[in-house]
């Protein structure tokens, strides 16, 4: 991806968050990465550089608990990786995944097929569309 | 570069900037020539259309995603012609009396603030909604706090023609909002004043302003900007900083304007808030209607805090659940079922929060959440979900709690089951869209920025108009006072313009 986000770990954290994510085929895909990259387009390089090294630590860190990197844990393992990220001491570490966290679901959430999928239908028409 | 003269520049177009360009509007017909220098662009009717990521990329700072320097706290503010007030839903209240009072700035009394205030609130249509335009997530709210007999109050709002999109925060697409883009702006242009958009202020000197005025980008929503893209030098007899809390204070730092003025920047303070998600058994009429109608402020003086109806859109919504995974994908699942209540902390001013640049002179916020905020957070969420479960919530997402999914049966237990050591900054979902404080007001340099109708101390040519000039926390939503201010400001440029114009 143009970003250079590393696919298959972005894919197992992105379906980590999101667990719906796993059944996107790929055309679906393509259109959360979009709206990921058109959010991130005009962010300095440093914070994207700053995304490609978390995602790479969040692939090598489970070596130390589980053995393996993240990628070939099972998702209740991957959900525990995570979940210790999200409640780390280090306040950098919890806001490194706040940011992380915050662009999956920007590009899961922000998809219109989405929005519908969870039966949110908010018109410019308002009471007349609902009416 | 290129250079222009005016007698009067406003940097913004905001409540603060729209509302001084239509008090000095006047004086264009006397020959001053005014102009309004807005960053943002300006958006065609047809061009609000609701759809959430682009609305946020065309109308906010940063897209909507300005955060703290800490990365812990996102920043709301607009960035468009009608700034803020063409995003904020409408709600319209008086500055209250006791925050005034304890301001306790010298040479502003409540009862001016009041008088101004009725005015703009006649100027923009603010008005109770009636009773057959409010959805149910409101009604909900109402029917909680009745039920445990809180002083559940009305928001007067400021809209007219209002179709119940629910899409305040991201324009209204039916142009219903009477703010600054819809009634202070178009007036003030009727009058020959100029408004140049994308047009963003880089320092300021001795009557003089450096300013970048930038081409529409390809695929944008807007117009260009009335002057041609490139560097500007513009001179100015008196200059009106309208940029908002961040930005104004930030121009001010840019431009070395600290030596003398050792208070700029400090006392920042912005409502940090959580938006609290309940699922209810049954649909509701939630994203349909004016959001935010309703108000609960009996804790703000005991608690600091303050509760308000609202609903969000998607992408919003998921940030503002705590966690990942399938209890997070559950609510969201729920979204025709989900009630939503903002919890606002009153935050109050003090030496660390403040606003700072960085060294490309870029705005840098700088905020720790104090004790008294936390308490807020988790006080106003507790009561916010006693609030939802009294209303007939069957489970509540709980931000502060070490498991955020609470069931109606566990309800008995929320005093125990939110603690303020759940409230983690980078986990616990904050955000604020009250920005204030940074170039407050007060009496002399060693105690604020500027006096009490917004004269930058020592700089007579240099005024303040915008919810900086706010010396701490209002707690209730900023826009009307912001007006008031601004109407202050505008009226000692008028009484002054002999000396300031030369007119």
């Amino acid at each position: 991806m143009p970003l250079d986000l590393p696919p298959t770990i972005f894919r197992a954290v992105v379906s980590t968050i999101v667990p719906e994510s796993s059944s996107l085929d790929n055309q679906e895909w393509q259109g959360l990465v979009q709206v990921i990259e058109a959010l991130l387009r005009d962010r300095p390089e440093s914070l994207k550089r700053q995304l490609r090294l978390f995602l790479n630590v969040i692939e090598w860190l489970p070596l130390i608990r589980f053995g393996r990197p993240f990628t070939r844990l099972s998702p209740d393992a991957r959900a525990r990786v995570l979940t210790h990220l999200q409640n780390d001491r280090i306040e950098k570490i919890r806001v490194g995944f706040w940011g992380l966290r915050t662009i999956v679901l920007a590009g899961y959430y922000g998809r219109p097929q989405a929005a519908a999928a969870i039966g949110y239908a908010a018109s410019p028409k308002g009471w007349e569309a609902l009416r | 570069m290129t250079r222009v003269s005016y007698d009067i520049v406003i940097v913004g177009s905001g409540a603060g900037g729209g509302t001084v360009a239509q008090e000095l509007s006047s004086l264009c017909a006397q020959g001053a020539r005014i102009a309004v220098l807005e960053k943002g662009p300006r958006l065609r009717d047809e061009e609000f259309t609701g759809r959430e990521l682009e609305m946020a990329g065309a109308l906010y700072e940063d897209g909507g995603g300005f955060l703290t320097s800490d990365g812990a706290m996102t920043l709301a503010m607009g960035c468009v012609y009608g700034g803020s007030t063409a995003v904020y839903t409408g709600t319209s209240m008086l500055p209250p009396e006791r925050i005034i009072r304890r301001w306790n700035v010298p040479g502003l009394a409540y009862a001016d603030l009041e008088c101004r205030a009725c005015k703009f609130m006649a100027q923009n249509n603010v008005h109770l909604l009636k009773d057959d335009l409010i959805n149910e997530n409101n009604k909900l709210f109402v029917a909680g706090c009745r039920k445990l007999n809180y002083n559940v109050e009305q928001f007067p709002v400021n809209i007219k023609g209002c179709r119940g999109s629910s899409l305040c925060n991201l324009g209204c697409p039916n142009q219903a909002k009477q703010g600054t883009d819809r009634v202070q702006l178009p007036k003030a242009e009727r009058n020959g004043v100029e408004v140049v958009t994308r047009c963003q202020v880089l320092t300021i000197g001795e009557k003089t302003l450096a300013a970048r005025v930038a081409a529409k980008p390809a695929g944008a929503k807007g117009d260009p900007s009335p002057w041609e893209p490139g560097d500007y030098q513009i001179d100015a007899k008196v200059i009106v900083l309208c940029a908002g809390a961040v930005n104004t204070p930030a121009l001010m730092l840019r431009s070395n304007m600290q030596k003398g003025i050792p208070r700029l920047g400090c006392g920042f303070t912005c409502h940090p808030a959580m938006i609290m998600v309940d699922e209810h058994p049954q649909p509701i009429t939630n994203f349909v209607g004016h959001p935010n109608s309703y108000y609960l402020d009996q804790f703000a003086e005991s608690d600091h805090f303050v509760l308000e109806t609202c609903m969000y859109f998607p992408f919003i919504t998921a940030k503002s659940l705590a966690g990942f995974g399938e209890p997070h994908s559950a609510f969201m699942r729920a979204f025709p079922r989900l009630q939503m209540i903002l919890v606002l902390a009153c935050d109050k001013a003090d030496a660390i929060n403040r606003v700072t640049i960085d060294a490309a002179g870029k705005p840098m916020v700088d905020y720790r959440f104090q004790p008294e905020a936390i308490h807020g957070l988790i006080q106003g969420a507790i009561t916010s979900a006693k609030i939802s479960f009294a209303a007939g919530a069957k489970r509540v997402h709980m931000p502060v709690a070490r498991h955020t999914t609470i069931e109606a049966s566990d309800a008995p237990r929320l005093d125990d089951i939110a603690a303020a050591a759940e409230f983690k900054p980078g986990r616990t979902p904050v955000s604020a869209a009250h920005l204030q404080g940074g170039c407050g007001m007060g009496s002399n340099p060693s105690d604020s920025v500027t006096d009490a109708q917004g004269r930058v101390h020592g700089l007579p040519w240099l005024f303040v108009a915008d919810a900086s000039l706010f010396p701490d926390s209002l707690e209730i939503n900023p826009y009307i006072t912001i007006m008031t201010l601004a109407d202050r400001v505008a009226e000692r440029i008028q009484a002054e313009a002999p000396a300031l114009l030369g007119r």
